[in-house]
């Protein structure tokens, strides 16, 4: 009897917890040709904003150990365009679709959310707390609790009350758990994470940065135990929100980790890079590992590592 | 499904050393059929649970009908992925998506056609001079590298097109210098109705000037970095000319990596554009 892999996002129950993440699944379009999104538990969107963006110059992208860095700027023709050719595209096909947006003001963020949230086929949004603040000498919001709090406040308020609103954590800040605490006093009602935590590489052979940018996102299975430890602590911390977790997933047993962890849900991204039919693998993987554990439902593997086993010697580091 | 890509686990059928280069034959009926010239491959690296997570993108050599179809990629070996791929022997599986990308557009009518290579970039222009010659078209080749064991496939250029013109930057072989110090010379003697080029960014923007000077259409392949090679990554954009005048960042990838050579604004890749559609300044938020 295969295990029950239905999961909720707030009110929204989605029939399997397999995500796209942002940014690496393109338009759905490009990812349609190797997958069938509609299989997936719900796309999640590129970051979108108000404006076109051209994003930041080439090279973009190098390649690390069990790792990408990309700097690609949130390149995107602007909601105009995604509401008018991109969005329809999935309703039409009746894929369920996370929203990300982003933008360098408290402002921008809400006119976004109200601007989607009466759109077809808008699951849910997703905000994207990575973004500079221009108001706030380019502070990204998601490095300060009451920054990403009011963010999120602002999208809930813009947003119609059942539509759920998830914020995006980034790895890069002291205490995860303070932002997560801000985000949820703010009204999210789910917490995805992780975010790129930004790395840098050094071409040897040119002697300069190997992106444009000097700095990029990390993304990949270098990244997965920092994933794991963000959303350990976090559902430790808030055992009642729903958290989808990601970050260098690229097998179902790397997505079980993150369910032990506390995740409801997982996201894959990078992998799709190397595999756009990853998705799909990872769900039957993880469907398969669950039952050979003897899972009836998914539900009951969310957070289960947190349970005491027979030795109770698990202190948290220090570090 | 003409132009729609697959993603298939060929078998390895030869690996042989071409020149300084691997070639690289695999059986992929599904990308063989529906492969134009013009088209790419991508290869998955390092086996299942591999660290390198990026494609490596080839141009194909050649496609042939055996085992149900063939498909022969040309590379050298540059860091741990190609090193990898280097390594396959017969019977391995390999994970490929193909074919990519925009390929090259034909004349309608028979046409004097100079295809311009460097270096392994060269691989796909002859299946690229077989369909022109099956159009009836004249060919040319311009053929270059740094030096001769680096010119790939002089001999076939030489079998099987009307001239073949070698260049070599340290003089071993053929004409001393670049495929864009002899362009204006072949084109001229050839009497070149278009000309089709792959190579590094820099060469094209070369070849594309000198067109631009005898007002002849090139068609140029270009080379990009880029992760996935379906569209999903946006980390090979290019600074194109759209049909409405305005420039975009363009995906190499889905868009290209075939376009009209006057289209990409060569001076300004590595950059963004000012007047690049959602250029910063344009961009009032950020």
């Amino acid at each position: 009897m295969p295990a029950d892999m239905r999961t909720y996002l707030a009110h929204v129950e989605l029939p399997n917890p397999i995500l796209t993440a942002s940014g690496c699944a393109g338009t759905g379009r490009e990812l349609a040709p190797f997958a069938d999104v509609t299989r997936l538990g719900a796309l999640t969107t590129r970051t979108i904003t108000m404006a076109a963006r051209a994003g930041r110059p080439t090279p973009r992208m190098a390649e690390t150990p069990s790792g990408l860095l990309n700097a690609v700027g949130l390149q995107g023709p602007g909601v105009d365009v995604f509401l008018a050719r991109e969005l329809p595209w999935l309703a039409e096909r009746g894929a369920r679709t996370v929203v990300s947006i982003g933008g360098g003001s408290v402002a921008e963020f809400s006119a976004l959310a109200r601007k989607l949230t009466d759109a077809p086929g808008v699951t849910a949004l997703e905000v994207n707390l990575s973004c500079p603040n221009v108001e706030d000498r380019g502070r990204v919001f998601g490095r300060d609790p009451s920054a990403a709090g009011e963010v999120v406040s602002a999208v809930r308020t813009a947003a119609r009350y059942d539509l759920p609103v998830i914020a995006k954590l980034t790895p890069d800040v002291a205490d995860v758990v303070a932002i997560a605490k801000a985000c949820v006093d703010g009204g999210a009602e789910a917490l995805s994470m992780i975010n790129n935590p930004v790395g840098m590489a050094i071409d040897v052979d040119r002697m300069r940065p190997a992106l444009a940018a000097g700095t990029g996102g990390l993304s990949g299975p270098a990244i997965r135990p920092l994933a794991v430890k963000c959303v350990w602590q976090v559902h430790a911390a808030l055992p009642g929100t729903p958290v989808i977790g990601m970050g260098g997933v690229t097998s179902g047993r790397d997505a079980l980790e993150l369910v032990l962890a506390g995740a409801c849900a997982v996201a894959v991204g990078t992998v799709l890079f190397h595999d756009p039919y990853a998705g799909h693998r990872v769900l039957r993987e993880l469907e398969e590992l669950l039952q050979e554990r003897g899972f009836d439902r998914l539900a009951d593997a969310v957070g289960l590592a947190h349970r005491p086993s027979h030795r109770t010697d698990r202190e948290e580091s220090s570090l | 499904m003409a132009g729609s890509p697959v993603q298939v686990t060929g078998t390895v059928l030869t690996m042989r050393r071409v020149d300084a280069y691997h070639a690289l034959t695999v059986v992929a009926p599904g990308i063989a059929d529906r492969f134009r010239p013009g088209h790419f491959v991508t290869v998955a690296v390092g086996g299942p649970r591999t660290s390198t997570l990026t494609r490596r993108a080839f141009a194909v050599h050649d496609v042939k009908p055996d085992y149900g179809g063939t498909v022969e990629l040309v590379f050298t070996v540059r860091g741990a992925g190609t090193a990898w791929l280097a390594d396959r022997r017969a019977r391995d599986p390999l994970d490929l998506i193909g074919p990519l990308g925009r390929p090259f557009p034909l004349p309608r009518d028979p046409a004097s056609c100079l295809l311009v290579g460097s270096e392994y970039g060269a691989a796909g222009l002859f299946a690229l001079a077989d369909a022109l010659q099956q159009r009836n078209c004249r060919v040319d080749f311009v053929l270059g590298a740094a030096s001769s064991d680096r010119v790939f496939g002089a001999l076939r250029a030489r079998r099987m097109a009307e001239t073949a013109t070698l260049t070599t930057r340290d003089g071993s072989l053929g004409v001393r210098g670049s495929v864009v110090d002899v362009l204006p010379g072949v084109i001229a003697d050839t009497h070149a109705d278009v000309v089709y080029a792959c190579g590094p960014m820099a060469t094209l923007g070369g070849v594309t000037a000198v067109c631009a000077e005898f007002g002849i259409p090139v068609q140029v392949s270009v080379e990009e970095l880029m992760a996935c090679g379906i569209g999903l990554c946006m980390t090979c954009t290019v600074p194109v000319i759209g049909d409405d005048g305005v420039t975009r960042m363009t995906r190499a990838c889905v868009d290209g990596p075939v376009f009209r050579g006057e289209r990409v604004r060569f001076d300004d890749v590595g950059t963004i554009p000012f007047d690049a559609h959602g250029a910063p300044g344009g961009d009032r938020a950020r």
